[in-house]
């Protein structure tokens, strides 16, 4: 009996980790970044470029740093998703137009909406690296100490934001 | 007519540049050590190739804080800490060995290890359940009978 076991039990092992591997992404490194401070920036706004917006503002609020550009295509996807969410005023949503030109940006943000709290300007992408960007979007949620607490690689789903983004921002509001 | 388009169009090539091309003329010891490093970290868009190798904008610009960073007199670990701090140990084609990369260094050995105590021990036992079986002197002449009147029918 046991020469018929052990081959399916290892079948069954090595069956697990592949489903698994299948549902992995390999483009998603997590970032280590996660639990540590926020990087401090200070950058002009898409609108108003005399106007700057500095990331210590935000100390005590709990709030979501989304790293979009007009030529990102996933971009689109996220969008609607990110309007449903501004209306519900459940977190102030800081979009950072990440190596983009001002003017598409804007003429981005003037066609579909708006869903931003503030629009903020990255032309050259040194905040985004300082960040750990490289594909865009990309979402932070940075907690009341100004610690990032989560980062989510690629679109806001409607299942990603019901499942991780709203639960753990409901929690941080608490602490 | 058509030897002498295809005459002109081997000379098309002659007409491409490289892109890149005007940066090494810069500085061209840093640029050197500039690809050296790049070499080493992993392209986070394609995954597979180096920075150095990649046309992704991410490794573009990758690069180009390469340059700013050795032009501010970072070592190449300075640097190399920069990108792990940011982007994860992944980041580095050769991860340093410490308690988190372990498995990762380590765990091909100790499967290979493991595969060979199996094979081992499976041999064993099959050594010990099959017993080499003397034949008595009847049945070696009976044996050696059949085959040889195996080979004759043939």
């Amino acid at each position: 009996m046991n020469r018929f076991i052990w081959p399916l039990v290892i079948f069954l092992v090595l069956a697990g980790f592949l489903f698994v591997g299948l549902r992995l992404d390999p483009r998603e490194v997590p970032s280590p970044l996660i639990g540590k401070p926020a990087p401090a920036f200070t950058l002009p706004l898409l609108y108003a470029p005399e106007k700057t917006f500095s990331s210590q503002d935000m100390k005590g609020q709990v709030w979501m740093l989304n790293v979009w550009a007009s030529w990102c295509g996933s971009y689109k996807d996220e969008h609607p998703i990110l309007m449903d969410l501004a209306q519900q005023k459940i977190v102030p949503i800081y979009g950072l137009d990440y190596k983009d030109k001002r003017a598409d940006g804007q003429a981005t943000l003037n066609n579909s909406g708006d869903p931003y709290t503030l629009a903020i300007f990255d032309a050259d992408g040194k905040v985004g690296f300082d960040y750990g960007v490289y594909g865009v979007p990309e979402t932070y949620i940075i907690d009341k100490q100004g610690v990032i607490r989560d980062k989510l690689i690629g679109a806001v789903t409607p299942q990603n934001l019901r499942e991780r983004i709203l639960p753990l921002i409901a929690e941080l509001n608490k602490q | 007519m058509k030897p002498f388009l295809l005459a002109l169009m081997l000379l098309l090539p002659a007409y491409s540049y490289a892109g890149e091309a005007k940066d090494l003329a810069e500085n061209p010891v840093m640029e050197r050590r500039m690809i050296q490093l790049a070499e080493e970290v992993r392209c986070l868009v394609c995954q597979s190739e180096t920075v150095a190798s990649s046309r992704s904008d991410w490794s573009n610009d990758v690069r180009q804080i390469m340059r700013e960073k050795m032009q501010a007199g970072a070592t190449d670990q300075e640097i190399k800490d920069i990108l792990v701090e940011r982007f994860g140990k992944s980041v580095l084609f050769d991860p340093p060995v410490d308690a988190e990369t372990v498995p990762l260094w380590f765990a091909p050995f100790v499967m290979l290890l493991l595969g060979i105590a199996a094979l081992f021990f499976q041999l064993r036992k099959r050594r010990e359940t099959v017993p080499e079986t003397q034949l008595s002197e009847d049945a070696q002449q009976r044996a050696a009978a059949l085959l040889n009147d195996k080979e004759e029918t043939r």
